[in-house]
């Protein structure tokens, strides 16, 4: 019969870890900001492939501020993960720390970011390479300061106390965004950083 | 405050009309009164019958801008527009039709359908349902802003730099265009993940992949399509919009850009583009004509798949737009035998129809008549597109009339067909009245009539050589004649839509009552109340078949649908939620209610962009942290949608 396919078993109600519609929109919207840095990243090898002479043409960028910068990065991943797990066993300390811990790390990474655009010998409008650079970093970085404004509300909302072992989907769905945060700037780091140094 | 509900098993009740429970569901699921109802509503009947009418506004005066376009190429040498405003007309028409009518028509549809069809109380994201829409809405507005004052867009619709560039297109044209692409963008974004989550995520128990309409497919397949290509056409339109600003060197040549990296960007977005505005429509056909056949569809599995395929193929194909740009000869290669690859999948649709029709008994009512109108126009636009896919055709035609010819022929004959046919077939579900027949036939016959003079013809001036986006033409070139009859024929098919939109008026009042299933439809929406009530399904129906409603007259095995006995759901604004593939209940969702949150963040994110049009740097911030608030707000857990526990 029809029918038998619906149970008699109780359902869970409501915003429930994966079951919520959030965390499958949130999918999505990866899915799609995945899409928008794959044609930047097109942009960029187009545009190389077409420069004449050299690519960087100041050279491959040093990597004394990136690297660290990507070891912040995924530390504040980890530290979030971290919290996360704390949460689904009902304890909202550990959650409130990994969360604290990544906004200052996600603060850092964007303060050295700045640092590293003001040390730059080029500007936006230097030439085509700069263009690319600036808007490209600056693409990751609104994603990082979107990242960091999400870690700033979920550390609001533990604080309040409404997370607990049943309810947290919001923190869920903030932590995969932060992870795709930090698997974009891999992909940064490896075109921008590593990429010109093995040419 | 006590600690919410975890878990329950839900009350299986009958749906009996008038009962208590259809009383409080009533109750739960109605909208507020009033100005303030209307403008906080989350109700995607609502927000798709905006979205209808919406569209068709736009669908007007995008027609009439076509007008004007064609009374000053009626004859050679005619000096009624200048060649400043004809290229915003014909800027505009484009981009009218393209972004604000096409789309958002087919959007309309399916957020009107979808739940009633998948036999759900509503989208999976209510909320971004009413905030796609009043984007859109505010997109339109945007993009038109400038028109009154004689700056409008005015690089055609795909915009090709260095026209588009600062150093030729100083005014505030271009930035009006780009700015309120990438405001569009956002409400095609966020309408593609509510489709696509709603699929997945809250359909009838039973209801397998394999059960759902073929609407729901081409609506999915065009969503899944947009959310990979919306993004390069966002970031191409920001990308030219930094060039001009600020001052990058993207598409500019003298400093090591490439203005062939906004073609390749433009229509890796385009061609997708072009398959997400007619899925939906082949789906509305895939699903109402077999109704008129009194069969179901002809290889529903078959048709289903080719859906998908068209647009998997639909990504390897964007270079056939650039085929005289001097690309490489393997690479036109390539990309000419990808497009020719599309003919399969469509040849598979096409004759699904034919089959259809061949092997059923068919109604030759007025809805009957526009999709065979629309297999007509499929073909002959097909057959054009399959001529400029061979590279050496494409040489010879690229940038002349055969290529408006192509395109209105693939974009009217898929989509305005269809969905002037799908309005005919659910009006009497949105309405609970029937549209009038005999109109709706001789609208048919006026706009098909209509159409084909005035595009038809268009072939021939291609051939001859007329090219595209000229204002005016010397007499002598053989080019008149061919030009007057495309004008009277663009009346003619103007006056088959206004006599359309008329008999909608007219019917809307006078037309004769519908009741539940006028047509003998065999989907779920035709089981609920013409126009249905609030919360759509008394009970979550249990779906055991394609073709529920049909199973009877099929008799194709002993498993029924259990219509009016299900889930009945009652605590709250609840529906079921459901496993991606098998649609087996795992979870009860709690929907939200009405808000005002959708209409101000669509102002914020206007506000933002309309600051970027003006340089205001404060205007930026404001609307920027207007638009955090916001969304803050939004997302803030909530109790009745059990996000806390206290």
């Amino acid at each position: 019969m029809a029918e038998s396919i619906v149970s008699d078993r109780p359902l869970p109600i409501g915003s429930r870890g994966h079951l919520a519609t959030g965390w499958w929109g949130m999918l999505t919207l990866i899915l799609t900001e995945g899409a928008l840095f794959a044609y930047l990243f097109f942009s960029y090898f187009y545009l190389a492939s077409h420069a004449l002479g050299q690519w960087p043409p100041s050279g491959p960028p040093s990597l004394d501020i990136s690297i660290p910068g990507t070891v912040i990065l995924i530390a504040g991943s980890l530290v979030v993960w971290w919290g996360e797990r704390g949460i689904e066993r009902g304890r909202s300390r550990p959650l409130a720390l990994g969360l604290t811990a990544a906004l200052i790390l996600g603060i850092l990474f964007v303060s050295m970011q700045f640092y590293e655009w003001s040390r730059q010998p080029f500007r936006l409008s230097t030439d085509v390479y700069s263009s690319l650079y600036f808007t490209i970093t600056g693409f990751h970085m609104l994603h990082v300061i979107a990242g960091l404004l999400i870690l700033a509300v979920l550390l609001l909302w533990t604080a309040l106390g409404h997370f607990d072992a049943e309810r947290h989907a919001a923190v869920s769905i903030g932590a995969l965004y932060w992870h795709f945060v930090t698997v974009v700037w891999l992909a940064v780091f490896f075109i921008f950083y590593i990429a010109p140094t093995l040419t | 405050m006590p600690a919410i509900e975890q878990d329950r098993t839900p009350v299986i009740a009958q749906a009996v009309a008038g009962s208590p429970n259809t009383e409080n569901l009533r109750r739960i699921w109605e909208g507020k009164p009033g100005l303030a109802g209307w403008l906080s509503t989350v109700d995607h009947k609502e927000i798709g019958k905006r979205y209808i009418v919406t569209a068709f506004f736009f669908l007007l005066v995008g027609g009439l801008e076509a007008l004007a376009i064609r009374v000053q190429l009626a004859r050679p040498n005619q000096t009624l527009l200048s060649p400043e405003r004809y290229s915003q007309l014909f800027t505009m028409h484009g981009v009218t039709m393209i972004f604000l009518y096409a789309l958002p028509v087919l959007s309309g549809f399916s957020n009107y359908l979808w739940p009633l069809l998948l036999g759900s109380r509503d989208m999976a994201f209510p909320r971004l349902n009413a905030l796609s829409y009043w984007v859109f809405l505010f997109s339109g507005i945007f993009l038109y802003s400038s028109f009154p004052l004689g700056k409008a867009p005015d690089g055609g619709w795909f915009n090709y730099v260095p026209y588009a560039s600062l150093a030729y297109n100083p005014g505030p044209n271009i930035d009006v265009y780009a700015l309120g692409m990438l405001l569009l963008g956002i409400s095609t974004t966020v309408g593609s993940i509510n489709f696509v989550v709603t699929l997945a995520r809250t359909r009838a128990p039973g209801m397998s992949v394999n059960r759902v309409p073929v609407l729901v497919w081409g609506t999915v397949t065009a969503s899944v399509g947009n959310l990979l290509a919306v993004p390069a056409v966002s970031l191409a339109f920001f990308l030219l919009w930094m060039d001009r600003q600020t001052g990058t060197h993207f598409f500019d040549s003298t400093s090591g850009g490439q203005p062939l990296l906004w073609q390749h960007l433009f229509w890796m977005f385009g061609h997708p583009w072009v398959y997400a505005i007619v899925l939906p429509a082949m789906g509305i056909v895939s699903d109402a004509l077999p109704v008129f056949c009194r069969r179901p569809l002809v290889g529903y599995t078959a048709v289903a798949l080719s859906t998908v395929t068209t647009m998997v193929l639909g990504f390897g194909v964007w270079v056939h737009h650039m085929f005289a740009s001097g690309l490489p000869l393997l690479s036109l290669s390539f990309f000419s035998a990808a497009s020719f690859v599309i003919v399969i999948p469509s040849a598979v649709a096409v004759f699904a129809w034919i089959a259809t029709i061949w092997t059923g008994r068919p109604v030759y009512n007025a809805a009957f008549h526009y999709f065979a109108g629309f297999v007509l126009l499929f073909v002959i636009g097909g057959v054009s597109g399959f001529m400029t896919a061979a590279v050496p055709v494409d040489w010879q035609l690229t940038r002349t009339y055969f290529v408006i010819a192509h395109l209105h022929y693939v974009l009217i004959g898929i989509n305005v067909f269809p969905v002037l046919g799908g309005i005919i077939y659910w009006f009497p579900k949105l309405t609970g009245r029937l549209m009038n027949e005999k109109l709706g036939k001789w609208s048919f016959w006026i706009a098909f009539s209509g159409f084909n003079t005035a595009f038809f013809p268009m072939h021939v001036l291609g051939i001859l050589g007329m090219p595209r986006r000229i204002y005016t033409y010397a007499d002598q070139l053989g080019w008149s004649t061919p030009n007057l009859i495309v004008s009277i024929g663009a009346f003619i098919f103007g006056a088959g839509i206004l006599l359309f939109i008329l008999n909608a008026c007219i019917s809307l009042r006078n037309g004769a009552p519908a009741g539940d299933n006028p047509w003998d439809g065999s989907s779920l929406e035709w089981s609920v109340p013409s126009p249905p009530p609030p919360y759509n399904f008394a009970v979550i129906p249990i779906v055991a078949s394609r073709y529920p409603l049909w199973e009877d007259a099929m008799d194709e095995g002993p498993e029924r649908s259990s219509i009016y006995t299900g889930m009945l759901l009652d605590k709250g604004r609840e529906t079921i939620g459901t496993s991606p593939l098998d649609a087996e209940p795992d979870v009860i969702l709690r929907m939200p209610g009405d808000t005002l949150l959708p209409l101000l963040l669509a102002l914020t994110m206007t506000a933002l962009c309309a600051s970027m049009l003006v340089h205001s740097r404060w205007g930026v911030y404001e609307s920027a942290l207007a638009t955090f608030i916001v969304t803050a707000l939004w997302l803030w857990p909530q109790r009745p949608l059990a996000q806390v526990d206290r």
